[in-house]
């Protein structure tokens, strides 16, 4: 599948609650061109061919987190995926994302994943003056936020969490987990023991059951199972 | 009133308690498969006698408790999980904890008659 024109099949889930009694599954074949190189580069013109299909995107490089989205059974971003990395003569299914409410075709309702989020209080909290230019750290304390700082939201990891599937409205999920452990390894923060005593729950934090369906799914590469595992760690070391 | 609660504040002992529980299983089986191979299994004499032994007792006993205090950590995980009505969660976790005292002191007393 590289360079000339090809033609590619797709299933893709179809809901307009306007319209459409319950979801369908539609088939649809796309002409591509040999500088469609990504998913959402045939998702786009999958779109001027039938407007009507309805999906979130914005960057179109792995920075906003859009066009997460179910692609053939995996969660992953539309606009990371290489067209190449798919199977020869097989459709390419394309479904929302798990376990959230669907406002039309692959748009889902966010509003549970960034509840929870915004429930680890996802800001530095320090009540010390603000310093002239900034708050310093050391190198090696400023190398404890790599792998954590650069979560996009994109709800990948908690969409693909069976825990967040039965839970949404009481786990955390590994998203907001992992932005929390952000902010408690960030020695610039004040309010470590504050955090952990909000998570020390057997719903918030503890419903994660290391399944590690999140570490699979990160199109940012990250360990949400680690970063859970450092709290789980920190929280043993205060308490004995 | 139907708003939603968190924050019972409790959680890391169970987790933890979950975790040394499974190393103390995993310790005492590989015991008894060394036994197995040593021959303490081989008659029903040489069984009884093996678990006579006081350490294997003691041993034997820490097995027990591990095994009912992991399994409630564990049972409760999955009432938790997929059990939305707080007075089902209520009711089976009271059943699992009484089914499993039960159990351990059933297992005990099996213990303690040879």
């Amino acid at each position: 599948m590289t360079n000339a024109n090809r033609t590619v099949q797709f299933k893709i889930y179809r809901y307009d609650p306007d319209q459409d009694a319950k979801p369908y599954m539609q088939d649809i074949t796309v002409e591509l061109e040999s500088t469609d190189r990504k998913l959402l580069d045939a998702m786009v013109k999958l779109k001027a061919q039938d407007d009507s299909i309805s999906f979130r995107r914005s960057c179109r490089e792995g920075v906003c987190g859009s066009d997460a989205m179910n692609i053939n059974g995996k969660n992953g971003l539309a606009c990371l995926t290489a067209m190449d990395s798919f199977p020869e003569g097989k459709p390419i299914v394309l479904r929302p994302l798990p376990g959230l409410p669907v406002i039309r075709d692959l748009i889902v309702d966010m509003t549970q994943f960034f509840k929870q989020y915004n429930s680890i209080k996802p800001y530095l909290i320090n009540n010390d003056p603000p310093p002239e230019r900034e708050r310093l750290q050391s190198p090696e304390d400023r190398e404890e936020l790599n792998g954590l700082y650069e979560c996009i939201l994109c709800a990948c990891c908690s969409t693909s969490c069976p825990s967040f599937w039965w839970n949404p409205d009481k786990f955390v999920g590994p998203a907001g987990l992992l932005a929390a452990y952000r902010f408690i390894a960030d020695t610039r923060d004040q309010a470590t023991a504050e955090r952990l005593d909000d998570l020390e729950d057997p719903y918030r934090l503890f419903r994660c059951h290391t399944i590690m369906n999140c570490v699979d799914v990160c199109p940012k590469g990250l360990n949400p199972t680690k970063a859970i595992g450092k709290i789980k760690e920190m929280m043993v070391r205060r308490a004995v | 009133m139907n708003r939603l609660v968190v924050g019972a504040g409790y959680g890391l002992k169970d987790w933890l308690a979950q975790r040394v529980t499974g190393v103390v299983m995993a310790a005492f089986t590989l015991i008894m498969f060394a036994a197995a191979l040593g021959g303490a299994m081989s008659s029903r004499e040489a069984w009884q006698a093996f678990m006579a032994n006081g350490l294997i007792r003691f041993l034997s006993f820490l097995f027990i408790v591990s095994l009912c205090w992991h399994a409630w950590v564990g049972v409760r995980d999955i009432w938790m999980d997929y059990l939305n009505s707080a007075a089902l969660r209520l009711f089976l976790h009271v059943m699992t904890l009484l089914a499993l005292v039960g159990y351990a002191g059933w297992a005990i007393q099996i213990i303690w008659r040879l």
